[in-house]
């Protein structure tokens, strides 16, 4: 288990924060953090790396004190066994694939994990090339696989693949979570893509101006009642407008907008920003206040 | 003259290789932590080793002819101790074009490193490799045309140095008589042959290196 409490301020470009965060990570849990830019995801993520420090807290890892302010520990990054994997892949130029890799192993480790790694990752055809050579989707596999071949005890993915196309990227969130299971890896996978953080976490949490809160989940499709059939779905008014021979108002529900005729006595009670609720069933769609 | 003449061209290079190497080791490190400091005093540092380039060269020489004079506190602690004569002498230019050369070695690494990104730097770092194993294994080899640069500049630049030589060294032969000096003092003497000899190798060298450099950063940028 990773024990972490860490308080820091902040400049942020909405001005100084307190970046306040207490927080358990279960060993092999795979763990969300989400949250607007600015919020302090990025900073928490480097603070559990050792790239930044903190004012005050604590990161205890199974045991094992990888900060302690009051006792003034502080282990560098280089002894904190993590895995960095960042959204510009940061592979080294001066080295091919393989190098790349083997650089990360510890001195005397076997080379095993490598090819395991390899194996995972499916990077057997690109070893012998260099960065500059392989596409965005290959060179974060080279990055994560790179991140793994020290067995890290947490490993760190800041946004790691909002830089790809949305094929490649749930190619590769296949292999994230292919390795995190192979290697029985404890994740912690900063990201904005709610497909990715369903995808891959077990659990997410969301910062908001430094400090944890519940994440604004999408809205979800709930069944009304087994009894009639119907299912419905909440959202957001945004525009009200006439439509032909009656009225229509358009919904926004997640990303998505939606039209829905409704009669003059509706229209009356609503106005944009009204939270309601479409009803759908066999016959017909309905929309109600909520 | 004939023999003084391959004599000059070799100490002209000896002086300008000796000075490189030497400011290899003594402008990576020098560029490598101004590139890192976040320090107040950084800018003070940076005009102090770039001086040289908007000093002339016989105000540096000046000074260090006062600071390397026997008769000076300097001067005289050095030939008392050591036995050391700065002053007249092959290791006293060494030292002159040392501090004269040191920008054109330390400003293109410097900019070199600060063109890295960062995460590089951090990746290596997670992967539990040192500063200095970063250093020789990540960063270096990654700005190998910003440190071809550097070596290039300080070589060209010791081989045209003129004013600090001619202040400190002033033109004995076989010792400090450098093919810069050695033209002028040509031309004083109205031997313009000889001085074209001189003039015409520093030209083609000049020519030679630089088309170098440009066609070695060309096909490194390529690679990268």
């Amino acid at each position: 288990m990773i024990q972490i409490l860490l308080r820091k301020s902040l400049h942020a470009a909405t001005g100084p924060m307190t970046l306040e965060v207490q927080l358990d990570i279960l060993t092999g849990e795979f763990l969300a953090v989400t949250g607007a830019s600015g919020s302090g995801k990025t900073t928490l993520l480097r603070l559990l790396a050792g790239l930044e420090q903190p004012e005050d807290g604590h990161i205890i890892v199974d045991n094992n004190v990888w900060l302690d302010q009051a006792k003034g520990i502080q282990l560098p990054i280089q002894q904190r066994e993590v895995g960095l994997v960042f959204q510009e892949y940061a592979l080294f130029p001066n080295m091919t694939v393989r190098q790349n890799l083997e650089y990360g192993l510890r001195k005397g480790q076997s080379k095993a994990i490598v090819d395991e790694l390899i194996g995972i990752t499916e990077l057997d055809q690109l070893l012998d090339r260099y960065p500059a050579k392989l596409s965005g989707g290959q060179q974060q596999r080279v990055a994560l696989a790179r991140a793994l071949v020290r067995r890290p005890k947490l490993l760190l993915l800041d946004e790691p693949l909002s830089a790809l196309d949305s094929r490649m990227r749930a190619r590769l969130q296949n292999y994230i979570l292919q390795a995190h299971q192979a290697l029985e890896l404890t994740t912690l996978l900063v990201s904005h893509d709610y497909r990715e953080i369903f995808k891959l976490a077990d659990r997410v949490i969301a910062l908001k101006q430094g400090r944890i809160s519940q994440p604004d989940l999408p809205e979800t499709v709930q069944y009304a009642n087994a009894s009639d059939g119907a299912f419905r779905l909440s959202g957001e008014v945004l525009h009200l407008e006439e439509a032909g021979s009656g009225f229509s108002v358009s919904v926004l529900i997640g990303t998505n907008v939606l039209r829905v005729l409704v009669t003059m006595e509706s229209l009356r009670q609503l106005q944009p920003g009204d939270r309601v609720e479409v009803l759908f069933d066999a016959q017909r769609t309905m929309l109600t206040k909520a | 003259m004939e023999g003084g003449f391959g004599q000059t061209l070799a100490l002209t290079f000896q002086l300008a290789a000796v000075t490189t190497l030497l400011l290899l080791f003594i402008g990576i490190p020098i560029a490598f932590l101004l590139s890192r400091t976040q320090s107040r005093i950084k800018p003070i540092l940076e005009a102090l080793i770039s001086m040289p380039l908007v000093l002339p060269p016989t105000v540096l020489g000046f000074y260090l002819l006062l600071a390397f004079s026997p008769r000076s506190a300097l001067g005289n602690w050095l030939v008392e101790t050591a036995n050391i004569r700065l002053i007249f002498s092959f290791s006293g230019l060494v030292i002159g074009s040392l501090i004269y050369s040191l920008p054109f070695m330390v400003q293109p690494i410097q900019s070199g490193f600060e063109s890295l990104p960062n995460h590089l730097r951090e990746a290596s770092y997670s992967l539990g490799k040192t500063v200095w194993q970063t250093l020789l294994r990540v960063e270096l080899p990654n700005i190998k045309p910003a440190v071809l640069t550097g070596i290039v500049l300080a070589f060209a630049h010791t081989v045209g140095e003129f004013g600090v030589i001619l202040m400190i060294g002033g033109n004995i032969p076989g010792e400090t008589r450098v093919a810069s000096i050695a033209i002028y003092d040509e031309v004083e003497a109205l031997n313009y042959v000889a001085a074209n000899q001189y003039a015409l190798v520093l030209v083609v060298f000049a020519f030679s290196i630089l088309a170098l450099v440009y066609t070695i950063n060309r096909r490194m940028l390529r690679t990268i």
